[in-house]
C-alpha cells in the first residue's frame, strides 16, 4: 500500500511553465553557509536536491505551499506564483 | 481592459467568494481574480466546512452544494506508538437539518460556490495571478495582473490571495511570516467504497466522521492528524509548525506514511488507495499575527490576515465570515462615496467584535505556548497512554497501589509541582 513520493507525485496534475517560478539566488550560500540544508529535508515535494555544488530545482513538481520561501534559514530562494492557470492543479480536495 | 470596478476580489477561495457573492448580490460591480486553472486548482483543506457561516451567505446551500457527509461524530484520539486513548461525541441531530458542518473536497466546492457568486453578478477570472497592487498617492486603485495589458482599476482591491499573503507583505501590511507562523501539512484523498466506510466507522450512508489525531502522529511537534470520512473516499492528513518540521529535521511526507502505517490507523485504511497527494500550509500564528487589516483602497481577508483558529481547525469559516464583513463594509462606504481607510476601518473593528476576534484572542499564547513547552505533546500523550493501560491490566495489583504507579509516573523528573505548573499553563491558554 505504502507509496513513493514519486509515485504519489504522478497522480497530480501539473501544467508545467516552462520558466522556473522558483530560484536560489546563490548557490554559494547553500553550499558554505547551511550545512543542515533544510529545504532538502522539509519540502514535500522534495523539489530542492543537493548535487554537491549547487541546488538542483524541480519546480514542475511544486506544490506552490511556499515553506521553502519562509523555512529558508538565509532567505535565499526567490519565490513566485508560476503563470496564471501553471502549476499544480487539485482536482479533489 | 479598461473599464473600472467598485471591487476587485483577489483569490477564489471561501474568503475572496463570499467577499464577491456578497458584494454582486447588492450590485457592486465585482471582479473576481483567481490565479489556478479553475478555483479550487489551488487550495487544499482537511475537509470540514461549517454550516453556520456558509448558509449566512447562501441559505440552505446544502440542498445543492457538492459536499461529501454531514459529520455526526466528532473522535479525539490521544497516540501513542501502540496505543491511544480516545474520546468522542456522535449526535444524530447533527444528521439532519440544519446539520452542524460536513466533509467536502474543497476542488469541486470552490468551484460551484464561485459559479454562485457569478449568478450574483460577479465576473470571475481564472489563470490570472495579481502580481501587486497598484498604487497612486498611497492608495490602493487597482492591481497589476500578469497578462499582457493586465492594469484593472477599482475603488476597493480585497486580498483574498491565501495563506502566503505575497499582496498584503508586498503592501508593507505585514512582514514574511515566520516559521512558528505557519502549519505545514500534507495530505492524501484515497479512495474507499461507501459499503467498508459506513462499517468501518459505524456510520450510514449520509452521516460522516471527523478524526482529530494527537501526539505519537506529529512525533510531539506541534500539531495535529486528521481522518475524515467523504462519500467514497477518505482525507488523510498530517501536519505541524514549519519550525517544529525544520526543528525535528521531519519530513512531511514521510510523517504522513507513518500515520498511515500506525497500527492504529492501518486497519482503517486497509484496501484503499491513494488518489492525490497534496501540500498546503496553514496560517497558525493566530491573534498576535494578524497583520494590518485596512488601508487607502485595500483590504485584507482570509488567510491572507491569518484568520485560522488551530485549535478547532476552523479556517473556512473564518475566511467566509471575514469575506462578508468586508463586503458589507464596502457597501457602506460607497454610500459614504469615499473608500478611505477611515471609511473601511469598521470592517477591523467589526472583524475583531465577531467571534473571530474574541476566538483568536482567547487562544492567543496557546500555540507559543504549546511549541514552547513540548512536554505536553512529546510526554503527557504516552504518560496518558501508559495511565489507562495500568489502570484496565488486570495484573493483581491493588487499584490502590495502581493510581500511586500511574501518579508517580506523572511527577517522576518534574515533581508534583512540575506538573502542577504545566496543568496550570495548559489551563491558562485554553481556558
Ligand atoms: C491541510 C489543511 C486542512 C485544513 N482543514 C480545515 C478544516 O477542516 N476546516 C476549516 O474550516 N479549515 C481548514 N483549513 C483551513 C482552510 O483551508 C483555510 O482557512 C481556508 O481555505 C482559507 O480560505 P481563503 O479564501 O482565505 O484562502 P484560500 O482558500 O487559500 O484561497 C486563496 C485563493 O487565492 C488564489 N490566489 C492566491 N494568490 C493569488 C494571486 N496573486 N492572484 C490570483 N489569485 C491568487 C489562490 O489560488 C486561492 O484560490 C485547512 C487547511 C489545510 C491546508
Ligand atoms: S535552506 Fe536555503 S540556504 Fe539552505 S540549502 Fe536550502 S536554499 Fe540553500
Ligand atoms: S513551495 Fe513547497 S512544494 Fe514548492 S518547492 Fe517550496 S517547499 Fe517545496
Amino acid at each position: 500500500m505504502a507509496k513513493t513520493l514519486e509515485e504519489k507525485q504522478y497522480l497530480v496534475r501539473f501544467n508545467c511553465d516552462t520558466k522556473s517560478h522558483l530560484e536560489v539566488k546563490d548557490h554559494d550560500v547553500c553550499a558554505t553557509k547551511c550545512p543542515d540544508k533544510d529545504c532538502t529535508i522539509f519540502c514535500p515535494a522534495d523539489v530542492y536536491k543537493w548535487e554537491g555544488d549547487r541546488m538542483f530545482v524541480g519546480y514542475e513538481g511544486c506544490h506552490e505551499c511556499g515553506s521553502c520561501r519562509i523555512g529558508c534559514p538565509f532567505d535565499n530562494i526567490k519565490w513566485e506564483y508560476p503563470k496564471g492557470g501553471h502549476g499544480i492543479v487539485f482536482r479533489l480536495a | 481592459m479598461s473599464e473600472k470596478f467598485d471591487v476587485i476580489v483577489v483569490g477564489a477561495g471561501p474568503a475572496g467568494t463570499s467577499c464577491a457573492y456578497t458584494a454582486a448580490k447588492n450590485g457592486l460591480k465585482v471582479l473576481l481574480i483567481e490565479r489556478g486553472e479553475f478555483p479550487g486548482a489551488k487550495n487544499v483543506m482537511g475537509g470540514i466546512l461549517y454550516r453556520k457561516q456558509m448558509e449566512e451567505i447562501i441559505p440552505e446551500f446544502w440542498k445543492e452544494a457538492p459536499l461529501e457527509r454531514p459529520v455526526v461524530e466528532q473522535r479525539f484520539w490521544f497516540m501513542d506508538k501502540e496505543s491511544m486513548v480516545t474520546t468522542s461525541y456522535k449526535g444524530l441531530e447533527w444528521a439532519q437539518e440544519p446539520y452542524n458542518n460536513f466533509t467536502v473536497l474543497r476542488a469541486k466546492f470552490d468551484k460551484w460556490f464561485a459559479d454562485k457568486a457569478v449568478e450574483q453578478g460577479a465576473l470571475l477570472i481564472n489563470e490570472t495571478v495579481v502580481t501587486e497592487c497598484i498604487v497612486e498617492d498611497e492608495k490602493v486603485v487597482g492591481v497589476r495582473t500578469d497578462r499582457p495589458d493586465g492594469e484593472i482599476y477599482a475603488d476597493v482591491v480585497v486580498l483574498a490571495d491565501g495563506v502566503n499573503s505575497l499582496l498584503a507583505k508586498k503592501l508593507g501590511f505585514h512582514k514574511e511570516w515566520k516559521p512558528e507562523e505557519v502549519a505545514l501539512t500534507v495530505m492524501e484523498v484515497m479512495k474507499m467504497p461507501k459499503g467498508s466506510i459506513n462499517e468501518r466507522f459505524n456510520v450510514e450512508d449520509n452521516q460522516g466522521v471527523s478524526v482529530e489525531i494527537f501526539g505519537e502522529s506529529t512525533k510531539g511537534a506541534l500539531g495535529t492528524a486528521f481522518l475524515y470520512t467523504n462519500k467514497d473516499s477518505i482525507n488523510i492528513g498530517v501536519g505541524t509548525t514549519l519550525s517544529g518540521m525544520i526543528k525535528k529535521k521531519m519530513k512531511p511526507h514521510q510523517l504522513l506514511e507513518e500515520l498511515k502505517s500506525h497500527p492504529m490507523i492501518k486497519p482503517y485504511l486497509e484496501g484503499a488507495e491513494t488518489l492525490e497527494y497534496l501540500a498546503h500550509l496553514i496560517p497558525e500564528g493566530g491573534y498576535n499575527s494578524i497583520p494590518k487589516l485596512v488601508g487607502d483602497g485595500v483590504m485584507v481577508i482570509g488567510d491572507a490576515a491569518q484568520l485560522v483558529n488551530a485549535i478547532h481547525r476552523e479556517g473556512s469559516n473564518m475566511a467566509m465570515a471575514s469575506g462578508k464583513m468586508a463586503a458589507e463594509t464596502i457597501l457602506k462606504a460607497k454610500e459614504l462615496g469615499e473608500f478611505t481607510e477611515r471609511n473601511l476601518d469598521s470592517y477591523r473593528t467589526d472583524l475583531y467584535d465577531s467571534f473571530i476576534g474574541k476566538d483568536l484572542k482567547k487562544y492567543k499564547d496557546a500555540a507559543h505556548t504549546f511549541e514552547e513547552h513540548p512536554v505536553y505533546f512529546e510526554q503527557y500523550v504516552p504518560l496518558m497512554n501508559r495511565a489507562m493501560s495500568t489502570m484496565f491490566t488486570v495484573d493483581g495489583t491493588a487499584k490502590w497501589d495502581k493510581q500511586k504507579k500511574i501518579m508517580n509516573s506523572f511527577t517522576a523528573g518534574r515533581g508534583k509541582l512540575g506538573v502542577a505548573k504545566d496543568l496550570y499553563r495548559a489551563w491558562r491558554v485554553v481556558k
